[in-house]
């Protein structure tokens, strides 16, 4: 072959595809701002559901917050739930369906704030059903106001002069708070801002969905992602001020991989 | 020794012009367009696909690009030669 006439027309022709879009991601344009973690973490699910064929016995569960329409773009069984309730409404769907694979898509303001009571109860149960949790510090979808989970001393809409102890108290790390729930199998906390950790981020939403369909109890996945127009950067400098920023009081890693918490250790003494 | 071609195609109409895959390529064969796409956006795209051979920063079809890319619209081939 004539290596010097080798156009892009003939890599596609006689070269094979390594990487296309999953078929499981519907054709809509997603509403999300450039740069979104959303959008990565929508692919790696249906991703994730296709390479697992799951397709037919998966039904989602969407949050209030910007992954509202999260029903418009991966093709499976969707449900809405009320703000925060989401974990309370899968264990219904997944208690009714105990042959069907439930998960959960929720933010920061969704799990951490509203929802506290309703997934802090979910994963003491150990209702055997995945949770992906995205932080990303700020309310993105009402317009960048102060999360549990913001950062001290990060500027919001209502924390103009950037959040403070006295006022807003500290930031909520719940991922902490759940690992230590006897329900919960696999706690994890992931990013997307590199290629890197987007390929480990898909392989601990592979790992929490398996546990779910293995009925080891609750899967915990939280991504640490960014809001650029909630933080008023430009995607890439948000990634850069993720790292900066996020990483430190979010330590990326495992924090709980086993099964559930033994019976024995919970019941009364005779 | 076999040599890995690759190249990659972008949807530029889906494209919103985030700029990650530009960040994330280690070959440095994205940019964005001066123009823009029917939303407004300044998609991003390959420099001088056609100068693989001459161009020594060509792809080689790592797909860090669609990895990043949040609106998956980076489809990446590969070719040995």
């Amino acid at each position: 072959m004539d290596t010097n006439k080798l156009t892009q027309q003939d890599i596609i022709r006689q070269g094979e595809q390594v990487y296309k879009r999953p078929k499981l991601l519907l054709d809509n344009t997603m509403h999300y701002c450039p740069g979104c973690s959303h959008g990565v973490v929508h692919r790696l699910v249906a991703e994730v559901i296709e390479e697992l064929g799951i397709q037919e016995k998966t039904i989602g569960v969407c949050p209030v917050g910007c992954s509202v329409f999260a029903y418009n773009y991966i093709d499976i069984d969707w449900q809405e739930a009320s703000h925060g309730r989401a974990p309370a409404v899968a264990t219904g769907i997944s208690r009714v369906n105990p042959d069907k694979f439930v998960f959960t898509y929720q933010g920061d303001g969704d799990l951490a704030s509203i929802g506290a009571a309703e997934i802090m109860h979910a994963c003491n149960r150990g209702e055997n059903i995945a949770v992906i949790f995205i932080n990303n510090a700020i309310y993105g979808m009402t317009g960048g106001q102060m999360a549990p989970t913001t950062l001290l001393g990060q500027v919001t809409a209502t924390t103009p002069k950037g959040r403070n102890v006295e006022r807003n108290g500290y930031p909520l790390k719940i991922t902490e708070l759940i690992a230590q729930l006897p329900g919960t199998s696999y706690v994890t906390r992931q990013s997307v801002e590199t290629s890197v950790s987007v390929r480990k981020c898909k392989t601990a939403i592979k790992k929490a969905f398996k546990n779910a369909l293995a009925k080891k109890g609750t899967s915990f996945v939280e991504v640490v992602s960014t809001c650029n127009s909630g933080w008023k950067m430009s995607p890439v400098k948000a990634n850069k001020w993720m790292e900066e920023n996020m990483f430190p009081f979010y330590p990326v890693g495992d924090l709980k991989d086993g099964d559930k918490a033994d019976p024995a250790l919970y019941s009364k003494k005779n | 020794m076999a040599k890995i071609k690759g190249t990659v195609v972008i949807d530029t109409e889906e494209c919103k012009g985030c700029g990650l895959c530009i960040g994330a390529c280690p070959q440095h064969v994205l940019e964005l367009s001066n123009d823009v796409n029917n939303k407004g956006y300044h998609f991003s795209f390959m420099k001088n696909p056609d100068k693989f051979m001459k161009d020594p920063d060509e792809c080689i079809g790592c797909s860090n690009c669609a990895t990043v890319c949040p609106d998956a619209c980076i489809s990446v081939y590969r070719l040995k030669i």
